[in-house]
């Protein structure tokens, strides 16, 4: 068993057993530690893959930004101390039943599945192949998508402002209310 | 045993039902968007394992990882811009409590 092989076993075990106890811990503060260990544990298995650079863009996106976006929305929300409230225990064992189903069916059909691999030279997975790629606009360029998901990425920014806003107390009653005190003075 | 593709996506079948788990059981809306934040790692894995032990001429899998990437954070963004605002008027952010936002 070489050193490669025993880094891939550990990092599938933690990407898994904190996967499985971010959905089962009932305090959510914890569930969202859990969730940030199993992302650092899929970081890891790119890096494993040697894809450092998604690697890098999944500790910087996933670790750096939506767990710390979830644990400051977890501090608005909920109150210190409080546990999730406790679910029905034939909802949990149907539940497993039926993603235990799942996923036996989907691992059978992975198995008996042959997979053919190219016989094509492999291509250097660098960040100047991926930039020129990302950004050229011919046949296999990803020029038109990366302009999309911009265009995507702004259009959630301006969403989030305008959902999240507190409305302003209006001043558009004053009319009618002025006609009331009329009424009252009348 | 040499780690090759199957055991990849081994993990990232485990991953996409544990996620689905979480999903099913969970009535708490930021523990369900977690639950769809481990699904969409699990397809993020998938994408990547087939474009290094499949296709390893073409870079597809890994461009369609960074766009998975890129609207997932927009979409968790949305999602918890809606949730503080469920529980402003709300006090709670069950969905229980959110079944009024079918009407």
């Amino acid at each position: 068993m070489s050193g490669s092989t025993i880094i891939f076993y550990l990092l599938a075990a933690l990407t898994l057993v904190s996967g499985i106890l971010s959905v089962s811990t009932r305090q959510i503060f914890r569930a969202a530690i859990y969730l940030l260990f199993s992302l650092i544990g899929i970081a890891g298995l790119y890096f494993w893959l040697n894809y450092q650079f998604i690697a890098a863009v999944q500790i910087v996106v996933y670790v750096g930004g939506i767990v710390v976006l979830i644990i400051f929305s977890i501090f608005l929300t909920q109150q210190a101390g409080e546990k999730l409230s406790k679910q029905k225990l034939s909802r949990k064992i149907f539940s497993a039943l039926a993603v235990f189903c799942g996923f036996a069916l989907t691992m059978l059909q992975i198995y008996q599945h042959v997979f053919y691999v190219t016989p094509d030279q492999a291509a250097d997975v660098n960040v100047l192949n991926i930039g020129k790629k990302m950004l050229s606009v011919n046949e296999e360029g990803y020029a038109l998508p990366f302009e999309i998901v911009s265009m995507l990425l702004l259009a959630a920014l301006i969403g989030c402002i305008v959902i999240a806003m507190r409305e302003k107390k209006t001043i558009d009653t004053e009319p009618a209310a002025l006609d009331e005190v009329k009424k009252e003075t009348v | 045993m040499e780690p090759g593709l199957y055991h990849i996506l081994f993990i990232s079948a485990a991953l996409f039902f544990i996620g689905v788990y979480g999903f099913f059981t969970r009535r708490n809306l930021i523990t369900m968007l977690m639950s769809i934040e481990l699904i969409l790692n699990s397809v993020n894995l998938n994408f990547i394992a087939f474009n290094k032990y499949l296709w390893p001429n073409k870079m597809d899998g890994l461009f369609f990882t960074i766009f998975i990437i890129a609207i997932a954070a927009a979409e968790a963004a949305v999602a918890i811009a809606i949730i503080i605002n469920l529980y402003r008027s709300h006090r709670s952010i069950d969905v229980e409590n959110a079944e009024e936002l079918k009407y």
